[in-house]
């Protein structure tokens, strides 16, 4: 009698298994993408996986643990934020890079927003190409560390935790943006910088031993900024908004639809080929309004497999 | 040397096999101090990179791993012939082995220790190592290493301590030297053995259950320790037979090893009567299907990409083929692969005696060509400004060049007699090329890649991008391997080297004994 009612329980389960067969297919079809991973919010540093990106309103794709807004205003945890560079507007003066370093007391030799002089193709002029931490919804850092230091916020921001990080680096070789950096000596300290008591908002004081890199300013971000970056470039080049409101904003105080901007211009993301999908998107330097940088090599270029 | 006590209690076999156990020379002291000074020179250096932080080594943003990982993914490759030796030969029946098991495993041993610390070595924080535990997530591949390195240490100190249980209790009923500690630990350590029949049979029993079960667990160390790497997006790490690719590299660097500790333990402690000739054959067929194994590996994993040639492969694979790293690699191919192979191929090959014979290959020749080449070398070296003005220079210095290998390959051609009459000597270079072959492919296989990010390296210090390990990294790769060496002959001199109750047994009744095995063996 028992074995009977053992096989008869495995046949529901297994009658079961083929009726939620179909919805679990329609699923994975309208899956967009790479499922995203995202903090708990109760409890930061755990990740949790969605299996699928839900709809945010005007069809826009918004991962969220925490259920769609009901009212129009929005908390942090249900921003995405999103940066565009024009790179037709950036005349390579590393006036971001200054102010970054200005506002998070970087440790010299780190360059959080680092402006490169790339060149696509020897037909192609050369361009100055920032490059922030493209803070990827599919981030390789986040995968490999092993003490949960860095993870995947909610409004889209790959944080890092300096006071938890172990110094094994690995985040390091996981980036393919050469973005992160590691507190090879003590930093050097001002009063300022010892000022604040330690925050992932902030991300100083900086300690000996740990990795850092660009965090989209939430503390700024919180006080209702810009990022640092975006304030300071005197071209207008780097835009930075919420995605779900689809709005960004540049140092100009011109603010644009972020999807018609990306759209309408040809944006495009950095490396889309490695799956990362950068929340960093660049408009193509075509139509410059300053002079190309000079053809030859800097001295102190060398390696490099992007063009 | 032996002390007539000694031949009171124990019969000759044994007292021959006790005799690491017993004799401590000046040479043995004097090795021990020697391994204890390179041991506390690296605590030192390792004591001021803790005080000033990593800047100390040679790592920046761009190569941050280097020579720290390379010991690391070396030690771990050495690690593996416990699992080779002591569960495959068994499992096959091999019964030459048995001489050879309890070396091969205290290697295992003591290169796992090695091997676990270097990370640590190489941490920013360790002093916040207790957040691997505390913190630790499962998706990073650090973790999938903690707990496969910890697993096959057990798993492996099981493996070299069971099977030493009867030699322990030998030991602890008539071993009367040395101080009261060493009888002490002998009998814990002996857990009450009494050689009864259960007792052996509860032994081969654990013996074949840890064999069978050693086997997945040392494949999946060093297939994680590659997915370290093989986890990222970054060109030249980005493959999908690392796995497979370094395990094949670590049993091979492996079955090395255990070739140069036969070697080194036979000429020591005179164990020529248990380490013969055969045993260095048998191991030298190993080593030679294992590095054809490996090199096809190699062969495969650069042929496709260079085949292609895609834009983010391009820069490591410059670098190595013909770049920086060239001479670095194609040493690792034909001096860590290819001549070991032939050197354990030689004496098996009978024409080789005949060379000798010839004229051209009589000492004095020989002597005359490696002179002439030394000259030559030398001209070369001084010869880059002085002689500038010359025209044509390039070209004789590329003459030159091509005349320094031809003369080398000739005296090679007439060491290879001489390699072909002294058998173990040829597989004790072989083995030595071999590991030291193995280390820098473990280098070639680190840093070129992170020589060459996706993104061009821009606006740093030259010394940024190109890595130059500082005497801080040598100092502790040479106190590791100064502590593997010492481990290594600490447990020698505490524990009998060569197993004494398992070559009794394969000397009394092989025959039973290789039946007993087949059928304690799984699926028999």
């Amino acid at each position: 009698m028992r074995l009977s009612r053992r096989a008869f329980l495995k046949w529901i389960a297994v009658l079961g298994g083929t009726a939620s067969l179909p919805a679990g297919l329609n699923r994975l079809i309208r899956r967009k993408g790479v499922p995203a991973l995202v903090a708990d919010a109760s409890s930061p540093g755990r990740l949790i996986h969605l299996d699928h990106l839900p709809d945010g309103p005007d069809g826009v794709a918004l991962a969220s643990a925490a259920p769609l807004p009901a009212q129009p205003a929005l908390e942090t945890s249900q921003r995405r934020w999103v940066m565009v560079i024009d790179l037709s507007r950036c005349d390579g003066c590393r006036a971001c890079t200054e102010a970054c370093t200005a506002m998070h007391f970087v440790p010299p030799g780190q360059e959080w927003i680092k402006v490169y002089k790339m060149q696509d193709n020897p037909a192609a002029a050369p361009y100055w190409f920032p490059r922030p931490c493209m803070q990827c919804d599919n981030p390789p850092c986040v995968k490999v560390c092993p003490v949960s230091a860095t993870w995947k916020r909610e409004d889209g921001i790959v944080i890092q935790d300096t006071s938890r990080c172990i110094g094994c680096r690995f985040c390091i070789a996981a980036c393919p943006y050469s973005a992160r950096y590691f507190n090879w000596v003590e930093p050097p300290h001002t009063p300022e910088e010892l000022s604040r008591p330690y925050s992932t908002d902030w991300n100083y004081p900086h300690v000996k031993g740990v990795t850092e890199k660009c965090i989209f300013c939430p503390g700024l971000v919180k006080e209702g900024k810009l990022p640092a970056c975006v304030q300071a470039c005197p071209m207008g080049a780097i835009y930075f908004g919420d995605q779900v409101e689809d709005a960004v904003t540049n140092s100009q105080g011109e603010t644009v639809r972020f999807s018609e901007l990306v759209s309408n211009n040809a944006g495009y993301r950095f490396m889309e080929e490695l799956g990362t999908e950068p929340r960093v998107y660049y408009l193509p330097p075509r139509k410059r309004i300053y002079p190309a940088p000079p053809a030859e090599s800097e001295p102190a270029a060398t390696g490099g497999n992007h063009p | 040397m032996r002390s007539p006590q000694l031949r009171e209690q124990f019969s000759d076999r044994e007292v021959q096999l006790l005799s690491s156990l017993t004799e401590s020379g000046p040479g043995f002291y004097g090795l021990v101090g020697f391994l204890l000074a390179v041991i506390a020179w690296g605590i030192i250096a390792y004591s001021i990179q803790l005080r000033y932080g990593l800047g100390v080594t040679g790592l920046r943003d761009y190569v941050m791993w280097g020579v720290y990982i390379t010991n690391f993914v070396f030690f771990i490759g050495v690690s593996h012939v416990g699992a080779l030796m002591s569960a495959i030969l068994r499992i096959t029946g091999a019964e030459w082995r048995r001489p050879i098991t309890r070396m091969a495993e205290a290697i295992t041993f003591a290169s796992l220790l090695m091997g676990a610390l270097m990370p640590v070595v190489d941490m920013g924080r360790p002093d916040r190592i207790l957040n691997v535990l505390l913190h630790g997530r499962l998706p990073s591949p650090i973790l999938w290493d903690i707990l496969s390195i910890t697993t096959y240490l057990t798993g492996s100190t099981l493996f070299l301590y069971v099977p030493m249980i009867p030699d322990i209790a030998l030991l602890r009923d008539r071993f009367a030297q040395g101080p009261a500690w060493r009888r002490r630990l002998y009998t814990v350590l002996a857990l009450g053995w009494k050689g009864t029949e259960e007792q052996r049979h509860r032994l081969e029993t654990i013996m074949a259950v840890m064999a069978v079960l050693i086997i997945p667990i040392a494949v999946s160390v060093h297939t994680v320790v590659s997915w370290i790497f093989g986890m990222t997006l970054r060109a030249g790490w980005n493959s999908t037979i690392f796995g497979p690719y370094f395990v094949s590299g670590a049993l091979f660097s492996g079955a090395a090893a255990v070739v140069t500790a036969m070697a080194a333990f036979r000429w020591a402690y005179h164990l020529e009567d248990y380490i013969t000739e055969s045993h260095f054959r048998r191991m030298g067929y190993l080593v030679i299907a294992l590095g054809l194994i490996y090199a096809y590996f190699t062969f495969a994993e650069y042929l496709t990409p260079a085949y292609k040639m895609a834009t983010h492969e391009r820069g490591y694979l410059t670098a190595v083929f013909s770049g920086p790293y060239a001479r670095l690699f194609w040493f690792t191919q034909i001096v860590g692969v290819l001549l070991p192979v032939l050197l354990l191929t030689l004496p098996r090959i009978s024409w080789v005696r005949r060379l000798g014979d010839l004229p051209l290959f009589q000492p004095r020749p020989i002597l005359a060509a490696l002179a002439t080449a030394t000259g030559i070398s030398f001209f070369l070296l001084i010869s880059r400004s002085p002689v500038a003005a010359v025209e044509n220079v390039d070209t004789i210095r590329t003459v030159a060049l091509w005349v320094v290998f031809a003369l080398g390959g000739w005296s090679f051609l007439g060491l290879l007699p001489i390699f072909h009459t002294w058998p173990i000597t040829a597989a004790v270079v072989a083995s030595l090329l071999v590991n030291i072959g193995a280390w820098m492919k473990r280098f070639v296989i680190i840093v070129p890649t992170l020589e060459n990010p996706f993104l061009p390296i821009q606006n740093v210090p030259v010394i940024w991008a190109i890595y130059k390990p500082t005497w801080v990294e040598w100092s502790i790769t040479a106190a590791a391997l100064a502590g593997f060496v010492l481990i290594y002959l600490l447990f020698s001199k505490l524990f009998p080297i060569v197993s004494i109750w398992e070559t009794r047994e394969a000397v009394m009744e092989p025959h039973t004994v290789i039946r007993k095995e087949v059928s304690d063996a799984p699926g028999a």
